[in-house]
């Protein structure tokens, strides 16, 4: 694949709520982004950005419109092969029950693919966790959790990595470890990553910029032409 | 000078008894209901209606039994699959959180109680007799219907709770199924453990109406007990099943077909 050709499309995606109400959360959303391009998702609270990405995961499905994943309709993927190249990170962790290692290894065990101990290890190093494999995951601290999070959704191996406000519930200190953890891992990974934020700063981190109000595109471009 | 009160002559004195049993007793559940109306708004006022309304039933139950006491075999299957509809249409009223509650309820409570009521029919276990077959068929479904109901409503609870959770499992590549594995497990192990602590406690804690009925009426008391085992382990039976079925069922009117969480609040 082309690194210019689009990795994932929107086009004239909308969203509604279920009958009888059928108010528009997203409407005649459009846009791309290119193979390891950056793309953050900015917006006031209520504008439709968390559904965008549920759409783009399949966590909800457009009301019209399709989403294009490699130029395929995503409608013809199977849900779980298509979750897991495109790998979601939420604003909370929602770790599950028993063991970090437990959690890491969820995504992987779906697909019948086991992590070897060894690997797992690698992966703790990776996040700043190293030795916490066996630690129970609910004894674990907000930024702890966070990581083990993003280390879940990067065990899958994704292709696209959709990030919902992941440092929005930390503290400063543990906000800006994580958005440099995030930050390394996408570069290093090559990944393609949208970002929904709040933060102009860390906006200003991506390629291009997509700014949302009331569930529709007003601004598209470079966060230079966006922010400012 | 006292005056003679006369009763209508199809209201004699074991009738009178009765209602004033009957009243005595739904005064105390009102008068309970009363003093816990702070910890539930809003029950007080259901109590009375649905006092009513089992008082109502339960009498033309006993009507329709003493006239079917006479009849042939067969109607006691209409009874029986007439109760399982009722109980289907109350789980709907009770579980109206979950699409489609009616038929799943009547697949649940059908399957489990129909299925191990047919049992225990076929096997001998439970004598084909009308005077028989509809007290205990009744007492399956009403255990069944109050399972089922225990475990929607628990696996609602569980769901709403959990929901971050479930859709994390989602979106990491998981079948619907496995992200409500463990939801359903809590679910389904709450709901069981009323029809669990009646076999426990079976004969220690309570001794339930069939063995009293039994022995009041010239039976052995060991054979009575050994038949109130049966009765109670067939409730268990039954109600497990209906859980079974309905956790079953329960998925797709949960999930969309492409594994997407739909929870009505």
């Amino acid at each position: 694949m082309n690194s210019t050709s689009p990795r994932l499309e929107c086009i004239e995606v909308s969203r509604n709520t279920p009958p009888p109400e059928s108010r528009a959360i997203l409407q005649n959303i459009n846009f791309s982004v290119t193979t390891g391009e950056i793309l953050a998702v900015t917006g006031p609270s209520g504008a439709g950005k968390s559904t965008l990405l549920r759409l783009l995961n399949r966590l909800e499905e457009p009301t019209s419109g399709n989403i294009r994943l490699d130029g395929e309709d995503t409608r013809a993927l199977p849900p779980a092969e298509l979750r897991r190249r495109i790998g979601l990170v939420m604003q909370h962790p929602y770790l599950f029950p028993g063991t970090v290692a437990g959690n890491i290894a969820f995504g992987p065990g779906q697909q019948g693919v086991h992590l070897a101990a060894k690997a797992m290890q690698s992966m703790l190093e990776e996040v700043g966790l190293p030795g916490f494999a066996s630690r129970d995951a609910a004894t674990l601290s907000g930024g702890e959790a966070q990581r083990v999070s993003i280390l879940r959704t990067l065990a899958n191996q994704p292709e696209l990595l959709l990030l919902d406000e992941p440092t929005s519930a930390l503290d400063a200190a543990n906000r800006q470890s994580v958005e440099d953890l995030i930050l390394r891992l996408i570069r290093e990974r090559g990944l393609t990553c949208i970002w929904v934020t709040h933060s102009p700063d860390q906006a200003r981190l991506a390629d291009r910029v997509l700014h949302l109000e009331s569930g529709k595109v007003v601004a598209f471009g470079t966060p230079e032409e966006v922010l400012s | 000078m006292t005056v003679a009160v006369t009763w209508p002559t199809w209201l004699t004195p074991e009738l009178r008894t009765g209602i004033l049993q009957c009243f005595i007793s739904g005064l105390a559940a009102l008068f309970v209901m009363f003093l816990a109306r702070k910890q539930a708004p809003g029950l007080l006022r259901e109590i009375p209606w649905a006092e009513l309304r089992g008082l109502m039933q339960i009498v033309l139950v006993g009507l329709i039994l003493a006239w079917l006491l006479h009849g042939p075999r067969w109607t006691s299957t209409l009874v029986l699959a007439a109760m399982v509809v009722a109980a289907a249409s109350i789980i709907r009223q009770r579980a109206h959180k979950f699409p489609r509650t009616f038929t799943l309820a009547l697949a649940g409570i059908g399957a489990g109680a129909g299925s191990i009521l047919c049992l225990m029919a076929v096997t001998g276990v439970i004598p084909v007799k009308i005077a028989i077959l509809i007290p205990v068929g009744s007492m399956v479904i009403a255990n069944t219907m109050n399972t089922q109901a225990l475990f929607l409503d628990r696996l609602h609870s569980e769901v709403t709770a959990h929901k971050g959770e479930i859709e994390s499992a989602l979106s990491l590549g998981a079948s619907a199924q496995t992200a409500l594995t463990p939801y359903r497990a809590a679910a389904f192990r709450a709901s069981l453990i009323p029809a669990l602590n009646n076999l426990r406690s079976l004969g220690i804690v309570w001794i339930p109406g069939i063995m009293a009925g039994m022995v009041l009426s010239g039976a052995s008391p060991i054979y009575a007990a050994l038949y109130q085992f049966v009765v109670i382990a067939v409730i268990f039976a039954a109600a497990a099943l209906t859980c079974l079925v309905t956790s079953r069922l329960v998925l797709r009117r949960l999930f969309s077909p492409y594994d997407q969480l739909m929870l009505q609040r």
